[in-house]
């Protein structure tokens, strides 16, 4: 509501300065903490650390970038992390064996369609995702929360819970190169880092720049009010969980090919440090608000806290309660700067005389 | 007769963040009668009445009850000082049932335990029979349209047994028939003795209604007197504290050739039966159409079969004499209809994206290439807009939940146009804006319809229909069952014309 306001609001500098460090919050925490290991451990600040700890939290931040979009949509997506594991075992599957029909010959991949089919598998499961869930009316959670279940059995049976060894590919049919996309670097920067640069560079633009992205925050916001706008909820939310589904796939893949081999169980809990990354950067989990740059900034809190925090030999189970902590205080924070820029809001609406 | 005086604020000055909603204010509350309410939106009745009702607490001043001065803390407290109230942004639980609803934090148990819903469901029958409402108790909140939600909540505040209560725009969404069961059940509670306040928009309605009026301007009491020989000037002035601001004059224009035609629209019902019940009718370039009718007479849904929401709608629509085959909704958006809806909070606006991302919704492909937007041309096309209907905003970039309801129901209107409709629906235009807005909203209805806009609006509103329409449509049971031009129409032949039950007059209705 409204008030009729005669004197000028009081005061008006003072939150708006509270606000922009609030809304900063995420940045400066990211800068705390860098500051606090520079000092704390040695060797954080050295280039190898760097590299090792930027390709941590690459695995994060492409899973987190795909949450985003979903939970903006007023979604969520809790099978990325088995996405990954089944995702990885179909790249080991096909580096391995390609694909054999049982009629005595078998058709052998490159590199470049190995990753093709491997996204359109995770693209695949999140249209599944999508599906279930406009079409069949099934609550988000229960439907991804099946998926999970489905895929990281799916990826078990695919060898019988054994690890795919040895994925150096072969000359012969061009997948020897399968092992770049984990180890290789270009410009100094690994390929990993590179991708997620395009994919977040990607991720930022839809949002800002395109209708696609303003519908997804339109659905998150009020998905009766977005419909009868005219926006097609139900494609909106058919990208989201595909896109969610894409990430998780050049996860799987990196995965796999960082350490040449695949595992069923690569990517368990994946999905809930997604979304703690998302959270963290300041994703609205009732939907309608987020910022990838956000959750790019809330990945990079996670994994140098826990990288610093390895290395500065803390015990995992204390390592896990501290990320709790600083993900509670995060949503602490955010509530509060949701009341001060409400505020703000209608303090200027106030200073207009109605 | 003397009315005592129940409640009194002396001196009640409330303070918001950045502004002064209450200025110093003197408030008597008689009981045994009905104490009205009046000022433009943002003037402070609600906070007065929220702060009565102890959901806000007086920064400076005093409460008084039978001289004794109290003290709210809560809504609890002021209910044990038997205070109720029936706020304007409905508060009840879709999720779940009437009975439910009306119990809800004061539940009949047995042994403090065990809730005893036969007990429950009786007294809610008993209360709508009351309040001469067809509502079962079992009935979940969501399946009732809001104006029977509205009944709901006035339930919940008189199985409250309150001593003072406090309406705050009751009849926004009732239909001239449900007002009149209102106003007899506000009769028999004044007869108990209760005090009541009464705020509304509607001012023949409080001439009508009152005992005794209190005008509220920018936070401080600009009338106070008992009703006798008040007239609407008298509140105007009082209002606007200017020369009032009348209904634009029609600017006489020809009509146009048939922009839109509906036939045989059905549209089936939850529980059997027809919502919308064989509807057919046209309308012409620059016409304005007023749809009236009883709530649940199946004016809405009509409104929402055309742009599309129910896609198990049947019938033929057709728009400037082509057929309309696609049955999504933005595919007729892009043909040209546009929707205003009833429900603003939750069909017509995204309360936490900004103003500009709102107005923008539904044309976004305005401002696309490809698929690239153009943010600075997005900004130039929402200010046009902002200056046309002369929106009152800080920034285009607050969200849109900030502003107050008149500016709310322009940004949605704003949204409507920037999609360049051929016909504009309209679903109760005026609910819950001030008088000043109203007549802007009209203003600008008049306007779009000279240049060419065909606009189809749905009010409870007799005065509004009768001023604004050039042909009005009534509605009784899904069925059309009245059509009257401008010249032809009189009030009585439209409320008898809406009335359930064919063709059926309805004595006491007529007024």
């Amino acid at each position: 509501m409204s008030h009729a306001a005669t004197h000028p609001p009081t005061g008006a500098a003072a939150p708006n300065l509270g606000l922009l460090v609030l809304k900063a919050r995420t940045f400066i925490a990211l800068i705390l903490v860098f500051a606090f290991f520079a000092v704390a451990a040695p060797n954080f600040l050295s280039a190898a650390n760097m590299v090792i700890m930027s390709k941590h939290v690459a695995l994060n931040a492409f899973l987190a970038i795909g949450m985003t979009f979903v939970i903006i949509s007023g979604g969520i997506d809790l099978s990325v992390g088995s996405i990954v594991g089944l995702c990885g075992m179909v790249a080991g599957w096909l580096v391995l064996y390609g694909v054999d029909f049982g009629l005595g010959w078998s058709i052998q991949f490159n590199t470049l369609e190995i990753c093709l089919i491997v996204c359109l598998v995770g693209i695949a499961i999140g249209a599944v995702n999508a599906l279930l869930i406009t079409r069949l009316n099934v609550a988000p959670f229960i439907a991804t929360l099946g998926t999970l279940y489905i895929c990281r059995g799916a990826a078990m049976l695919s060898s019988d819970g054994r690890t795919f060894p040895n994925l150096n590919g072969s000359a012969e049919y061009g997948s020897e190169s399968f092992r770049q996309i984990g180890a290789g670097s270009l410009l100094g920067l690994p390929i990993s880092i590179w991708m997620l640069i395009v994919v977040a560079a990607l991720a930022a633009y839809i949002s800002r720049r395109t209708p696609l992205g303003r519908y997804i925050y339109a659905v998150g916001g009020n998905e009766r009010g977005a419909a009868l706008s005219g926006v097609k909820v139900n494609r909106i939310k058919l990208f989201v969980y595909m896109f969610s589904g894409f990430c998780a796939a050049l996860v799987g893949l990196i995965v796999s090919s960082q350490l040449v081999a695949s595992h069923p169980a690569t990517g368990e809990t994946f999905e809930l440090n997604a979304i703690a990354a998302a959270v963290l950067g300041g994703t609205s989990m009732s939907g309608g608000r987020g910022r990838i740059g956000g959750t790019i900034i809330g990945a990079f809190v996670i994994g140098v806290l826990s990288d610093g925090l390895v290395m500065m030999g803390v015990s995992a189970f204390w390592q896990t309660v501290i990320k709790g902590l600083v993900i509670v205080a995060a949503v602490v924070v955010d509530q509060a700067q949701q009341k001060l820029q409400a505020r703000v809001a209608l303090q200027a609406q106030a200073a207009l005389g109605k | 007769m003397e009315h005592p005086v129940g409640l009194q604020i002396r001196g009640g000055t409330k303070v918001y963040p950045g502004t002064r909603a209450l200025k110093s204010v003197d408030f008597d509350l008689r009981m045994g009668a009905v104490n009205v309410l009046v000022g433009e939106n943002g003037a402070g009745k609600s906070t007065m009445m929220k702060v009565i009702a102890g959901v806000e607490q007086l920064t400076e001043g005093r409460i008084l009850m039978q001289d004794r001065e109290v003290h709210f803390r809560g809504t609890d407290d002021a209910r044990r000082h038997g205070i109720g109230i029936v706020f304007q942004e409905l508060n009840l639980f879709p999720n779940m049932t009437v009975a439910e609803n009306i119990f809800i934090g004061r539940e009949i148990t047995r042994g403090g335990v065990d809730i005893d819903m036969e007990a429950q469901r009786a007294a809610t029958r008993r209360l709508m029979e009351r309040l001469e409402h067809d509502i079962h108790p079992d009935t979940p909140v969501a399946e009732l349209r809001v104006g029977q939600q509205q009944i709901v909540e006035i339930a919940k505040s008189l199985a409250q047994d309150a001593r003072i209560l406090i309406l705050d725009e009751p009849t926004s969404a009732l239909s001239a028939a449900e007002v009149e069961i209102l106003f007899r059940v506000i009769a028999e509670l004044k007869r108990d003795g209760v005090g009541i306040v009464y705020i509304s928009h509607r001012l023949e309605e409080l001439i009508r209604i009152g005992d005794y009026i209190t005008v509220l301007r920018d936070g401080t009491i600009t009338g106070a007197r008992a009703m006798a020989g008040v007239d609407v000037p008298w509140i105007v002035r009082n209002m606007i504290g200017e020369a009032s601001k009348d209904f634009a004059k029609e600017v006489e224009h020809p009509f146009g050739a048939e922009i839109f035609c509906a036939e045989d629209v059905c549209l089936p019902r939850a529980g059997g039966g027809l919502a919308v019940d064989h509807v057919s009718l046209s309308l012409r370039a620059g016409e304005i159409v007023g749809v009236y009718g009883l709530m649940g007479a199946g004016r809405s849904e009509f409104l929402e079969c055309v742009i599309g929401r129910h896609p198990h709608a049947t019938g033929q629509m057709a728009i400037a004499g082509e057929p309309l085959r696609d049955r999504s909704i933005a595919g007729r958006i892009a043909r040209g209809i546009a929707l205003i809806p009833e429900d603003r909070k939750n069909d017509g606006l995204i309360q936490m994206a900004s103003i500009r991302e709102n107005m923008t919704l539904s044309s976004l492909g305005r401002f696309t290439r490809l698929f690239h937007m153009d943010l600075g041309a997005e900004r130039r096309g929402v200010a046009e807009f902002v200056k046309r209907l002369t929106v009152k905003i800080a920034s285009m970039e607050n969200p849109v939940s900030s502003l107050s309801g008149g500016n709310q129901q322009k940004v949605v209107i704003g949204k409507a146009l920037m999609t360049t409709p051929k016909v504009l629906l309209m679903d109760e235009p005026s609910r819950g804006i001030d008088i000043g807005a109203k007549a802007e909203v009209f203003r600008t209805m008049r306007q779009l319809a000279a240049q060419g806009l065909g606009i189809l609006f749905v009010t409870s509103d007799l005065e509004e229909v009768m001023a604004l329409s050039d042909r009005i449509i009534v509605m009784s049971e899904g069925r059309i069952t009245g059509e009257f031009d401008r010249g032809t129409a009189t009030e009585t032949a439209v409320i008898a014309a809406s009335a359930p039950g064919q063709g059926r007059p309805a004595q006491e209705l007529v007024a």
